[in-house]
């Protein structure tokens, strides 16, 4: 910690003043960050004719979970009025293949990588890192229309974008357990390999035991991306396969009937829960992903 | 680095072999994916820019008609514009954002922890949540216009998400709104990594608070500005779900990004070639920005 506050002969009124100043603007943006998840709320909260009587952020009179339950199961995304439920289904049975198994591979490149280094292996993860940093526009297309030979698409889409998440997912997943595995000790996987163990042994019995910080770190990576992408849902998916970031912005799009903006920011809270309680529970790992797969190394 | 090449190890004969063997082997199918599916995508798209595809592939060869017309459509001018002022704004107003907070989070406050969990947490969630949540707030007829109208402000006006000049800056709120935690976190994360002695030190010495952060503090938190600063442009190169939830590229198309343009062209206007030139556009924008920041951090760490 730098502990400025700490030094001495920082004491004094002055100092008060300057205390009290530093932990308003603190407040302040709080409130800022927290302002749109609360009117997301309280909106979600409100009956429809509320809705129409004053605007968003004026509270609710009366709590109705009304929206909650429409959002979920009822509302029209487009003309399919079977609410966000099988959306949020897609998603969950796209989100645990593509992640355990984008992952799995992340790992074993990384102790490949590390640990049993062959000739080329650094110019072979440079090249992969390069994965990480284009814009998908440059991808899709040529994505798109692999898919579409592969026979993934229609209704077999949810498997043709899992698979797009894992082959696009591994740069990251690589990245990371490459980085945690190049400061284990060498002399750890040389003793095994005299002791005749061969590589899926060590990687069992020796890497995997101590591997779960980063594997929290890039499963937890895995989840937010996976379950928060656009790009990928909307072009290679459609109709009933659909994640649910795309089913939402289709549901706040659909333009039949009355604007109901109390579901729609029950559905957006529905969308957000799962990566925010994520974030809340296993924070510490949230960031320490952001950092690492943003540095690159 | 040091590394077990057992392979080259003496007397390792056939079992190191093996070993070798199965180590590139497992490396193998990630590897001939990111060469299929990332180098030979980049050239398929390449390919495809170059040709006179219309609304399916085709691989006649058209030279540079494609980014002839890209540069010549007005959706294309202002979506490059934008960029400019959206990745511009957001990236300064997220930075000096971000490192205030890191600042003040830095003078040992009483709830820190909750604090750091408000300002990060847009990050886990989804552009099209943020999107469709700041949609509605920033709606004249049922957001802050109309809040200020009831609490008796009737001359209130803010409709910028309608007003084609103001409508990029509704952008600039929003995004800065998702990733000023980000940069408060690895700025955060850079000042406590400064060696104490030395502040204690220049402290010591009269140095006044302004002073230790201007000479010492910044001075050696300034790789993280500089990784900070690349990501945040790497955002903003690649927004797309943002623009879709909030504005749709609206009104008309003038907030639409490069990347809006580009699934624009390619999957909507059956313009696959001037869909395909502005995906290279956007690449080419990606690595001028990655490649020097990769070049330097390679010599920092050879150094």
């Amino acid at each position: 910690m730098s502990e400025l506050a700490n030094l001495p002969g920082t004491g004094g009124r002055g100092h008060a003043i300057g205390r009290f100043v530093i932990y308003a603007v603190l407040i302040l943006f709080a409130f800022y960050f927290l302002a749109p998840l609360g009117i997301m709320v309280s909106t979600s909260l409100k009956t429809l004719a509320e809705t129409r009587t004053q605007s968003l952020i004026s509270l609710p009179r009366e709590i109705s979970f009304d929206a909650w339950k429409t959002a979920w199961d009822s509302a029209c995304i487009g003309v399919d009025c079977r609410g966000l439920a099988p959306y949020f289904k897609n998603s969950l049975l796209l989100v645990v293949p593509a992640v355990t198994i984008s992952s799995l591979l992340g790992a074993l490149n990384g102790f490949a990588l590390t640990k049993f280094r062959f000739r080329g292996a650094n110019v072979i993860f440079a090249m992969m890192l390069f994965g990480s940093f284009i814009p998908f526009q440059v991808v899709i297309l040529p994505m798109a229309q692999t898919l579409g030979k592969l026979g993934l698409t229609g209704d077999n889409s949810t498997y043709g974008l899992i698979f797009v998440h894992i082959v696009y997912g591994l740069a990251f997943t690589t990245l990371f357990f490459r980085n945690y595995y190049v400061s284990v000790p060498d002399e750890l996987v040389k003793a095994a390999t005299i002791d005749g163990a061969g590589f899926f042994t060590i990687f069992w019995r020796i890497m995997l035991p101590i591997s779960p910080p980063i594997i929290v770190v890039t499963v937890i990576w895995q989840f937010t991306q996976i379950w928060n992408d656009f790009l990928f849902g909307a072009t290679f998916t459609s109709g009933p396969q659909q994640p649910l970031t795309v089913a939402l912005n289709n549901l706040v799009n659909t333009s039949t009937g009355v604007k109901m903006y109390n579901v729609d920011m029950a559905g957006a809270i529905i969308a957000a829960l799962p990566t925010l309680l994520v974030y809340i529970i296993a924070g510490k790992y949230f960031v320490r992903g952001l950092t690492a797969g943003s540095v690159k190394g | 680095m040091s590394s077990t090449e057992l392979g080259t190890r003496p007397g390792g004969g056939m079992f190191a072999f093996v070993q070798r063997w199965i180590s590139a082997i497992v490396v193998a199918p990630s590897f001939a994916a990111s060469l299929f599916f990332v180098y030979g995508f980049i050239l398929w798209t390449l390919y495809m820019s170059f040709s006179n595809s219309r609304m399916l592939p085709s691989y006649q060869f058209a030279g540079l008609d494609g980014y002839r017309k890209m540069i010549e459509a007005s959706r294309f001018s202002v979506s490059f514009e934008n960029l400019f002022i959206f990745g511009g704004l957001f990236i300064v107003v997220a930075m000096v954002l971000g490192c205030l907070l890191a600042v003040l989070l830095d003078q040992r406050i009483r709830a820190e922890g909750v604090l750091r969990t408000i300002y990060l947490y847009p990050m886990a969630i989804s552009f099209i949540v943020t999107g469709v949540a700041w949609k509605w707030i920033l709606t004249p007829d049922i957001g802050i216009e109309r809040f200020m109208h009831e609490m008796g402000f009737a001359n209130f006006r803010f409709d910028w998400i309608q007003d084609t000049d103001m409508v990029i800056y509704t952008l600039v709120i929003a995004a800065v709104w998702q990733a000023s935690g980000f940069v408060m976190a690895m700025v955060l994360a850079a000042l406590r990594g400064v060696d104490q002695e030395i502040i204690k030190a220049a402290y010591l010495d009269g140095a006044s608070l302004p002073r230790i952060y201007l000479g010492i503090i910044i001075p050696s938190v300034r790789p993280v500005f500089v990784s900070a600063f690349v990501i945040l442009m790497h955002l903003a190169v690649k927004s797309f779900d943002l623009v879709v939830a909030l504005t749709n590229g609206g009104p008309g198309f003038q907030s639409s990004l490069p990347a809006n343009f580009m699934y624009e062209m390619t999957f909507r206007r059956n313009q696959i070639n001037v869909g395909s030139a502005s995906a290279i556009f956007m690449l080419g924008i990606v690595i001028a920005i990655i490649v020097p920041y990769l070049y330097s951090e390679l010599r920092e760490r050879k150094r």
